[in-house]
């Protein structure tokens, strides 16, 4: 499989990240100076209680005279408010700040979304369609999270770290000095090993991601595991990966929890050097006894938040990471562009053109060297040869799924890459081999083709059953459990490859286009169902274009023109009748698809 | 296995539920837990103490020592040690707490990831074809870790109780007023985080339901990324995924503004608490009852309890998002219906298998009642016999081939394979003689050599030799896959990609059949599994597994089978139509007497003789146009522009 085409992270730092992405979802920082100020007024209500503490102590119950009721019951009152006052900034800050983040996040998520969709078929190919999901839901999910839990105590310690230290510089800087002496290097050992941290649930996630693999192993594959009876070993795979998992989890528990208790131990060890220091200080003249017992207060107010922003810089850090897979996506380049100033092609019996095209896959051989093709409107095309010769990338490159590495491809003399895409996907309808359905019912999916999602529910499902109508599969929707109201499951996975394929076929029906191309889209379905269908495309595509890619030369047989590719070029085109008597490439498939058929 | 065991779906109300699982989590794994929990609550009794000791210190050394006292002042080293004694211990109990949580927590998610995948691998295909594939997966990931989540900060929990015990006791040895005044907080507390819980879990649950359907829009969204593309909507997938990613911002504020309000409160009780002691403790100071020392202990005391005693919203706030969790596990892990198994044995004879199928009918639940997939199907093969099963698109071929490889069992009827019932045989003894290729192919994420022997090279498989390479080669011959092989880097150790990634539809189809000759089976199923395989290579395979037909060795051979080259090789031929057999006969014969079967195999043929008549028809209009009208437009030959 070749490397993915979607970087798994922007090479953005941390800070370019947060700018980027602040850049892209604007509405996270609306109304951020007020957040913060309110932010402001929030961490200085953690100084409320040390403070009144302190004059509590000094002047209330040590006051001179014995303790002072009212002066304390002052004290209380004031604080109290104070700290209602505090509170009330917090739940402002956090509320706003939800309302902000989720609103730009939301827009984040539905914008990597459509870029996804709009990367062509070859970019998307060459990335788990699950790593892709978790771009939209996990990886967002992080950021939201780290909002909700951690961003807010950010914010908030900071702040609360910035006014313990101005407060307890008020009380006495010598022992502000010490505390952060002893705080800096607890915060360069607490860097290095939250690097370790990283590391290991770097570890983690990957022992997960290939967990998750042996279990969908076990899942997607239980028919093959039941099949040739190899429960156990399978087993086996699993427990050895869940094991795994299990023992990176620990490992990566275990240096947490030392690096937090760490964290834990240099905060108590604080306040035994305080304790000792301050009462030396107060001893020499330098401070009251109740300024020695606030500080111990305001120091808790220190060491708590550091403590905590250690931790919840590690979770910035999984959100910045998060932020960058998202944006990866977002700014993958799209290689099949929709033309700023398209052309809207004019509906109608459509034309195609192909001049010397050339297609080269990706770090892979070119697989067309340079094809010439007229194909007139309101022709059945059918092209036919050998697997690998080419045709699929025909199919691919007149839908614009990819565009040529030389060459043109028109449609009715407009060179694809000029016409806006939305009128290229009106006109040109692929129906690719598998079946691709949605949950939800057979009429769901049928009438997912319609393009004006404009018409009533009893209209849908008239033109839903007219169109299994048309193409003579009424018996077969008879059949359903639940006719057309049969859930299809999964992927459609509760029908059989062929059923799929029916249903697929009348779902691009109801979309009426032009040019309908269809790439094997009858290769499961029986023969004599298979002639039905194509009998009945035959009638009612009459005046429309089709082109087929087609391994069974009955599509061949019907058609008005077949196109033989041979090893990536063009070897013959003609009518059936005159290739089959021409005794050449087409002649001998069709000799021998005859005698298979018979 | 099918012996009654315990359930694991918790029962009783919602307390009772909660209390359940946390209970049976910590019996799991009671080594780790009974650590945690006890280092847990030397903490929870260290947090106390350290109060205690800076009070100790206010009163016997600091407030003295300022105030002149020599002998306080020599006492303050004393004072310095002590505490740092006690910061040392906290710190390791805090180690201790957060490594045995810890580990514990990851006991606990290897064992029920454990519990569901061995359900996985046990139970049968039709639980899996109810149970899609993500959600099984979802099971074993998200519900795993919500059912676990609760056990972080559990312990943490479990030693505050004790926490608060003792600095009760401590309190109530100073004073009993200055005791209520400080622990009034806790209630307080335990009443806060239980309306907060009432808002909170609905909000959550909400979230949480939305983020799955966020999921789940992108997930089939990028899956159908070529549907999208062909169809060109991209605009409405848009639509779709922005209404549910709305949807999951207003939920997330939701949860946001639940929170925005609740963290200020809890975090305001422990400071309100403060301000009460100091009123309090000034009424009691000027009594004489306590010191000012003792004040400080109170106060000082609240403010250290003030984020353990969070931890108990932190449980209250992972238990409903555990339960439902934890629900989601059990429904798997109480999941019944393994197909059962008997005692007989298959003799290990070379020849092909004998299968009979005696009145056999498959129902599956459908909307308003039951749909039958199969009804009185009876069919005999005789040993070494290819027999073809042919039907139009959804004629029941796929289930009928299924059965003999018992991936599920008949509603009706028997399956037999020489003469034995298929569910009295052996476990195991079905999969060690018949080998089922189905329609699509699944590749393992391994070397060649494993896909095909499907044992993991080194240790014992499933109780059979592995396969040694040249075993491997003739499968691969066989099944006319050994020039790829050979030409890969590596040849048999060559790795294939997720999913067989690199291999194209044949291919996989080749390999499938290697991988179920490799075994030697005496049944081989073939449900058109050679779809994508070239037509000539397919007869060749399949005149291969013919090959000494006639000495008693060969292989019997049920073929689901489109291609007519293929149905003529059979020996017999089943014709299948709405589940019932139509008719069973050689290929010939059911030509001759089988009409809806004569139109299945001939269909091109009669395609391509209809087509000639037509365009006869019409060059004859032609002609006769051209004879009546000499000048007629050419436009009047069929489809002339191309021309």
């Amino acid at each position: 499989m070749s490397d993915s085409r979607i970087a798994s992270a922007s090479t953005l730092g941390v800070l370019a990240t947060l700018r980027r992405g602040v850049q892209l979802s604007p509405q996270i920082v609306q109304g951020l100076w007020l957040t913060l100020g309110l932010a402001v007024l929030a961490a200085s209500g953690r100084v409320v209680v040390p403070l009144a503490v302190q004059r509590t102590v000094d002047e209330g119950i040590g006051a001179t005279g014995g303790p002072d009721a009212g002066r304390v019951a002052l004290f209380v009152a004031l604080a109290a408010g104070a700290l209602v006052v505090a509170g009330l900034c917090s739940a402002m800050v956090n509320v706003r700040l939800f309302r902000s983040t989720e609103a730009g996040l939301a827009e984040l998520r539905v914008r990597a979304f459509r870029h996804v969709h709009d990367l062509s078929t070859l970019s998307q190919g060459t990335e788990r369609r699950g790593a892709l999901v978790s771009r939209v839901t996990s990886d967002v999910d992080t950021i939201s999270l780290f909002v909700q839990w951690g961003g807010i105590m950010l914010l908030v310690s900071s702040l609360q770290v910035l006014v313990a230290t101005v407060l307890m510089a008020v009380y006495s800087w010598q022992l502000t000095v010490l505390v952060w002496l002893c705080f800096v290097p607890l915060v360069l050992v607490l860097r290095r090993a939250q690097r370790h941290v990283n590391a290991a649930y770097t570890t983690v996630r990957a022992k997960v991601g290939a967990m998750l693999g042996a279990i969908s192993e076990a899942v997607v594959g239980a028919e093959t595991v039941r099949a040739y009876g190899v429960g156990r070993r399978t087993g086996r795979r699993v427990d050895a990966a869940i094991e795994e998992t299990r023992s990176a989890q620990a490992r990566a528990q275990v240096l947490v929890a030392s690096v937090f208790s760490g964290g834990v131990l240099v905060a108590n060890l604080v306040l035994a050097v305080v304790v000792v220091v301050g009462t030396l200080l107060g001893v020499g003249g330098e401070l009251t006894a109740g300024q020695v017992v606030a500080f111990l207060f305001l120091v808790q107010l220190f060491t708590g938040p550091v403590q905590m922003a250690t931790e919840i810089l590690n979770e910035l850090q999984n959100a910045v990471a998060g932020w960058r897979r998202v944006l990866a996506v977002v700014e993958t380049p799209l290689d099949v562009v929709d033309p700023p100033d398209g052309v809207a092609s004019e509906r109608g019996p459509a034309a195609l053109t192909l001049q010397g095209v050339r297609y080269t896959y990706p770090e892979g051989p070119e697989v067309l060297h340079g094809v010439d093709l007229e194909l007139p409107a309101r022709t059945r095309v059918a092209v036919v040869g050998r697997t690998g010769s080419g045709k699929t990338t025909i199919a691919k490159l007149v839908t614009r799924l990819m565009d040529p590495t030389a060459g043109q491809v028109l449609l009715d003399g407009v060179d694809l890459r000029d016409l806006g895409l939305a009128s290229l996907r009106d006109r040109v309808v692929l129906v690719p081999q598998e079946g691709f359905l949605m949950e939800g019912t057979v009429a769901d999916n049928v009438a997912y083709g319609l393009r004006d999602g404009t018409s009533g529910a009893d209209d849908v499902a008239a033109r839903v059953s007219d169109a299994f109508e048309a193409l003579g599969l009424a018996d077969w929707v008879a059949d359903l459990p639940a006719g057309l109201g049969t859930q299809v499951g999964q992927r459609g996975e509760a029908l059989s490859a062929g059923e799929r394929q029916l249903v697929a076929i009348a779902r691009a029906y109801l979309a009426a286009p032009d040019l309908l191309v269809l790439d094997e889209a009858t290769s499961a379905v029986d023969p004599a169902t298979e002639v039905r269908i194509a009998r009945a495309l035959d009638s009612l595509t009459a005046g429309r274009s089709t082109l087929t890619i087609a391994h069974r030369l009955s599509t061949a047989e019907a058609s008005d023109l077949v196109v033989v590719v041979d090893d990536g070029h063009v070897v013959e085109v003609g009518p059936h009748d005159e290739l089959a008597a021409a005794g050449g490439v087409y002649a001998r498939m069709h000799a021998s698809w005859v005698a298979q058929t018979r | 296995m099918t012996d009654e065991r315990t359930t694991a779906a918790l029962q009783g109300s919602r307390w009772r539920r909660s209390v359940a699982l946390m209970w049976r989590g910590l019996r799991a794994e009671p080594r780790l837990y009974v650590l945690a929990v006890g280092s847990s609550a030397v903490f929870g009794a260290l947090t106390v103490a350290v109060s205690r000791a800076v009070g100790w210190a206010t009163d016997t050394v600091v407030v003295p020592a300022i105030g002149g006292d020599v002998e306080a002042q020599d006492r303050l080293w004393q004072a310095g040690l002590v505490l740092a004694a006690v910061a040392v211990t906290l710190a390791l109990s805090v180690a201790g707490r957060r490594i045995w949580a810890g580990l514990g927590f990851a006991a606990l998610q290897a064992r029920h990831r454990r519990g569901v995948t061995a359900q996985y691998l046990r139970l049968p295909m039709s639980w899996h074809r109810a149970h899609p594939a993500g959600q099984l997966l979802s099971n074993a990931s998200a519900d795993v870790e919500a059912a676990t989540g609760v056990f972080n900060p559990l312990p943490f929990a479990l030693g505050v109780v004790v926490m608060i015990g003792v600095a009760a006791g401590m309190l109530l040895s100073i004073d009993l007023w200055l005791a209520a005044a400080a622990l009034v907080v806790i209630p307080a507390a335990v009443v806060v985080n239980l309306v907060f819980q009432r808002f909170m879990a609905p909000a959550a649950t909400r979230a949480q339901q939305l983020r799955a359907e966020v999921a789940d829009v992108a997930h089939e969204s990028f899956e159908g990324a070529l549907l999208v593309k062909s169809l060109g909507t991209a605009d409405r997938e848009e639509a779709r995924f922005a209404d549910r990613a709305h949807a999951l911002q207003a939920a997330n504020v939701r949860v946001g503004v639940v929170r925005a309000f609740f963290d200020p409160v809890i975090e305001l009780l422990p400071s309100l608490g403060t301000l009460v002691v100091l009123g309090v403790g000034t009424w009691r100071a000027s009594t004489g009852a306590v010191e000012a020392g003792d004040v400080i202990t109170a106060a000082y005391l609240l403010t250290v309890m003030a984020v353990p005693v969070r931890a108990f919203g932190w449980v209250l706030g992972e238990l409903p998002r555990a339960l439902v969790g934890y629900e989601r596990i059990a429904r798997v892990l109480d999941a019944r219906g393994v197909l059962p198994s008997g005692s007989r044995a298959l003799p290990r004879t070379a020849g092909g298998l004998a299968v009979r199928l005696d009145g056999v009918g498959v129902d599956v639940p459908a909307a308003g009642g039951t749909a039958r997939l199969l009804d009185d199907v009876d069919l005999e093969v005789g040993p070494g016999q290819t027999v073809a099963v042919v039907g139009s698109t959804g004629a029941g071929k796929t289930t009928l081939v299924s059965l003999l490889a018992r991936l599920s069992d008949p509603t009706r009827g028997r399956v037999l394979l020489d003469g034995l019932d298929l569910r009295d045989l052996l476990d195991g003894e079905v999969p060690a003689q018949v080998a089922l290729v189905a329609q699509q192919t699944f590749v393992f994420e391994d070397t060649v050599r494993a896909n095909v022997t499907l044992a993991d090279v080194p240790d014992v498989p499933d109780g059979a030799d592995v396969p040694d390479d040249a075993a491997v080669w003739d499968a691969l011959r066989t099944a006319r896959l050994d020039d790829l092989v050979q030409g890969l880097p590596g040849g048999l150790d060559a790795s294939l990609g997720e999913r067989g990634a690199n291999l194209s539809g044949g291919q996989r189809q080749r390999l499938a059949i290697a991988r179920a000759l490799v075994r030697r089976p005496r049944l081989l199923v073939l449900d058109d599994a050679t779809s994508a395989v070239d037509p000539q290579v397919e007869s060749e395979i399949l005149r291969a597994l013919r090959g000494t037909a006639g000495d008693g060795s060969a292989v019997t051979v049920v073929m689901v089978a489109y291609r007519m080259s293929s149905v003529a090789l059979a020996d017999v031929v089943v014709h299948l139509e709405g589940g019932r057999v139509v008719d069973v006969g050689t290929h010939r014969e059911l030509l001759g007497r089988d009409p809806g079967y004569r139109s299945l195999a001939t269909a091109y043929e009669q395609e391509t003789a209809r087509r000639a008549r037509e365009r006869a028809d019409e060059l004859a209009v032609g002609d006769e146009t051209e004879a009546t009208a000499p000048d007629a437009p050419v436009a009047a030959t069929p489809k002339g522009r191309t021309r």
